[in-house]
């Protein structure tokens, strides 16, 4: 099943750059933001802290909040507004968690 | 043009103004209560939320063991228990000295049921893992707690209002006086009220309306900084605080972490910022007490205008130039968790002029043999 | 004089404007921005990795965007730039920095303040799920990652942004399945002699139009929004017009119903706001040059009341002029009367804008008990209704309090208008009387650790 949110139309022929979401290997292209990069592979990014609730950002230019993610070192930062980068290991928290 | 009479008039909707109209009214007196903002919007609302008896002074510990009682049926006084949860205080040491200051407020207060415990060392590391290398034990007082004062205050107000209270929230008085047989006070949009008794619980500001009627009391206003991160995976089960001051922090049930510590600015007439100093200085706290916060986000910073006084005990006094004037100020940081008591000493105070709460360390005469009132002086 | 510190906050077309006025007038500004490079929201440029011509990113408003960003480039060597910068703490003289993980700090004798626009988001049931996005959201995705949400998108809000983004879905091969438009067509036929004094603008908008119409994409006006379907992800999008209800079937939805200005710096230096009918919020208050009411503050562009670009970039030059007129710097003059002229007119054309685009009544919209307002703390409309009854909330900074609404990592963005909307209807005060949400420092999130070292 797709579970992309976006699909990359323009100046496709970008260097590739490798990631990792939850541990599974993935694909991108320099100059993709986290956010693109993960919504290009997958339906959300984060969940809500409070329902558990799937979310998968909502401004795209840094206002919302929406996109906070973490590497597996626990690094913090917004997805929409940092550039993926060769090697990252990010992690998606399981929906359903509730604090 | 609106008239009140009643027995009581309170100026400042704060939580100690909430409590004393609410306690005043069940013993059935009429009270007004007068707040020029909303009730609970100021240092009682946006305090930090520590309801902790463990660190006050000998003279606090019969106010505060009597507001322990009452926090406990909170829900029945004023409709909402407030977030309030007795998840323990632990009050770090981060030295040896730190330790046996600790280990000697113990020995001090083993009159009073507080069944303070002693940590440090293997077991302190097994019960506390949370804490980074800095931290040598604390004492735990483990029937303390916190709660939300955003909640709180304003639900004091509420329950003073459908208990009858009148409550005139955004009510700017524009004169205060004694005439001969009950207060006058005017405020803007013609509104007057008359009292036989008035209870100065205006906070920070209450130096200003004691000084009204005379009595000039000792009153540095500050305004404490605070700070709260992202909600985060539960890290502290348990209130937080430092031997010697300077840090303090929680994690509400929806996890965010609650901080604070140091001292901002004003800004205005009643409004202030968090200072940048206090910013780093609790954060950098809060990061080697906590190493768990080293990726978390402070999504805002707050401050409070509060009044402290020299010895950091408040107010709560009869006037000694006017008859049925009551102040009760300066709670110097630490009116949260007295204040529900402090309102039914109050209440006592109008009916029998006393307490059956001892009130030795609030009086005014602590200051100065001779009260700079205008009527001394004169 | 001369040697007083400037800094400008915002690299979109008012900052970037402003900074070439003051450079042209032998100052050194400071150029402070989020953005990795200049441009703004409107004007932005894509990562270095991406090789887009002007034409295909900007479309007509090409040159627009080609004056702003060499603009930019020339003055470089003439500024001091800090891209990739997070204004998270403005004070009396000093402003408060993150970039790259650390703390800084920064003075200024003067300041410009051109900190841009967001979306103006109004909830519907199920506007959290992922494939619900803002308007700007879909734009930036294309314009920035030259990506599509989608693949089949619905546009749904109001204002001009909403044709001009489907258009350029629909031109760049997405499937839009429509455009839902809040607005009344009459009531762009009413703005027609206000917009006429732009007929090329116009002109444009017509175009998207009349684009959207020849490719069978159907607009509904009059329209609003109802309820994004779909387990999980979007499925579809329930919408009704006049009591009649339809679903259409879409993997995602743009929405957004105007823009609000980003006001939180103006607000931590202490500007006075005052309520903006036409705008339906608070702004800060400003003169036609730019001063606002703090004598070293300047407000230009879209974070001082939402007029566009061709005003920004027009507010940015002429907050720049009164800037150096009031440190006693020479500046041109004449050229500030032209500016005066030339906003004017964009101002006459805006106000066309806002009656052919007005804020939908909030009381058409359909907020039930579960619906979700402040997306960050998972507030519901039930227990905003439930606190405002019991508490007798008549205020903003009251309604958060009581609530937790706007008390997240946003701090209100996405929420405070329909908090605003929902007080004013609850309590029967307008909006004026429900206030605004104070800002508080740090305006987005920051890192404790960052923090809690001392800046250099």
């Amino acid at each position: 099943m797709d579970m992309s949110l976006l699909r990359r139309v323009k100046s496709t022929d970008r260097p590739t750059l490798r990631f990792r979401l939850n541990g599974a290997p993935h694909s991108a292209l320099e100059g993709d933001t986290v956010l693109t990069a993960v919504l290009a592979v997958s339906n959300h990014l984060r969940v809500s802290e409070f329902s558990g609730q799937e979310r998968a950002g909502f401004c795209f230019m840094g206002a919302c909040q929406d996109c906070w993610m973490a590497t597996e070192n626990g690094d913090r930062f917004r997805a929409c507004s940092t550039l993926l980068t060769d090697g990252m290991s990010l992690v998606v928290p399981d929906s359903g968690r509730t604090l | 043009m609106s008239l009140f009479a009643s027995d009581v008039a309170i100026v400042g909707g704060g939580l100690i103004g909430s409590s004393a109209a609410l306690a005043l009214r069940r013993l059935g007196f009429s009270v007004v209560l007068i707040e020029r903002d909303l009730c609970g919007a100021r240092a009682s609302g946006v305090n930090f939320g520590g309801v902790r008896r463990q660190g006050r002074s000998i003279g606090q510990l019969h106010l505060a063991m009597r507001a322990h009682a009452i926090w406990q049926r909170l829900p029945e006084l004023i409709g909402t228990d407030g977030e309030y949860v007795q998840s323990g205080h632990l009050k770090l040491a981060r030295s040896p000295q730190d330790l046996a200051a600790l280990a000697e407020y113990r020995e001090r207060t083993s009159d009073f049921d507080l069944k303070l415990e002693i940590l440090e060392g293997a077991e302190f590391r097994r019960r506390f893992p949370m804490f980074g290398e800095g931290v040598a034990g604390g004492s735990l007082s483990p029937e303390d707690g916190q709660a939300n004062p955003r909640l709180v205050a304003p639900a004091f107000a509420r329950a003073a209002a459908s208990a009858g209270v009148i409550v005139l929230e955004r009510c700017h008085l524009t004169s205060m006086a004694r005439e001969e047989r009950s207060f006058l006070l005017r405020a803007e949009a013609g509104v007057e009220i008359r009292a036989q008794h008035l209870i100065n619980a205006a906070g920070g500001w209450g130096h200003e309306v004691a000084s009204h009627f005379g009595d000039h009391l000792p009153l540095k206003v500050g305004y404490p900084t605070m700070a709260v991160t992202e909600p985060l995976p539960a890290v502290l089960g348990v209130s937080l605080g430092v031997e010697g001051g300077g840090f303090y922090a929680r994690q509400v049930a929806r996890g965010n972490l609650v901080m604070g510590g140091g001292f901002g600015e004003a800004t205005g007439p009643g409004t202030s910022r968090p200072g940048r100093r206090p910013m780093a200085s609790v954060a950098e706290q809060a990061a080697a007490i906590l190493p768990a916060l080293r990726h978390a986000q402070v999504i805002r910073f707050w401050s409070g205008t509060e009044g402290y006084t020299p010895d950091k005990n408040p107010v709560i006094d009869f006037s000694p130039t006017t008859s049925g004037l009551i102040h009760a100020f300066g709670f110097s940081g630490g009116g949260f968790q007295i204040a529900p008591a402090v309102g039914e000493v109050l209440a006592e105070l109008v009916r029998d002029g006393t307490s059956t709460t001892p009130l030795d360390s609030f009086r005014i005469n602590r200051f100065n043999p001779h009260p700079m009132s205008e009527a001394s002086i004169l | 004089m001369s040697t007083d510190r400037v800094v400008v906050i915002g690299a979109g077309p008012a900052g970037i404007r402003a900074a070439e006025t003051l450079v042209r007038n032998g100052i050194r500004p400071v150029l402070i921005d989020e953005a990795a490079r200049g441009g703004g929201q409107i004007y932005r440029q894509p990562p270095r990795a991406f090789r887009r011509s002007g034409k295909d990113l900007y479309g007509w408003e090409a040159p627009k965007a080609d004056g702003v960003h060499s603009a930019l480039a020339r003055i470089m060597p003439d500024i001091d730039y800090h891209p990739e910068t997070l204004v998270w703490n403005a004070r009396e003289g000093k402003l408060d920095l993150l970039r790259a993980g650390r703390v800084a700090e920064i003075s200024f004798d003067r300041i410009i303040v051109a900190t841009g626009a967001r979306d103006r988001v109004l909830p519907f049931e199920g506007w959290t799920m992922p494939g619900v996005f803002s308007l700007g959201a879909a734009q930036i995705a294309l314009k920035y990652q030259g990506a599509l949400l989608g693949p089949r998108i619905v546009f749904a809000g109001t204002g001009p942004l909403l044709y001009l983004v489907a258009y350029q879905y629909a031109a760049a091969g997405a499937a839009v399945a429509g455009v839902i438009d809040s607005a009344p067509f009459g009531a762009q036929v009413r703005a027609l002699p206000d917009l006429l004094r732009q007929p090329v603008t116009l002109a444009k908008g017509l175009f998207y139009r009349a684009f959207l119409h020849a490719r069978g994409i159907p607009v509904w006006n009059a329209a609003l929004p109802v309820e994004a379907l779909g387990s999980g992800t979007v499925e579809g999008l329930t919408w009704s017009r006049k009591g009649q209800r339809q679903d259409i079937a879409c993997d995602a939805v743009a929405t957004g119903f105007g823009l609000c200005s980003e006001t939180q710096i103006a607000d931590l230096l202490g500007c006075k706001f005052e309520y903006d009918d036409s705008q339906r919020c608070y702004l800060p208050q400003v003169d036609g040059a730019g001063r606002s009411s703090r004598a070293e503050v300047y407000l230009a562009g879209d974070g001082s009341g939402i007029g566009g670009a061709d005003l920004a970039e027009r507010a940015g030059e002429r907050a720049a002029l009164a800037l150096l007129e009031d440190i006693g710097h020479s500046h041109d003059n004449a050229r500030a009367v032209v500016l005066d002229g030339e906003i004017g007119k964009l101002r006459h054309f805006r106000r066309g804008l806002e009656t052919a685009f007005p804020a939908p009544g909030f009381g058409d919209f359909q907020l039930n008990d579960d619906l979700i307002i402040c997306r960050c703390e998972e507030i519901t409309f039930g227990e905003a209704r439930r606190a405002i009854a019991a508490n007798e909330i008549s205020e903003l900074n009251r309604l958060k309090a009581l609530t937790r609404i706007g008390m997240g990592r946003c701090q209100g963005r996405s929420c405070a208008p329909a908090a605003a909307e929902l007080l004013a209807q609850c309590s029967g005060g307008g909006l004026a009387s429900a206030g605004r949400l104070r800002a508080q420092a740090p305006i987005k999130p920051v890192p404790l650790a960052a923090i809690g070292v001392p800046p250099p």
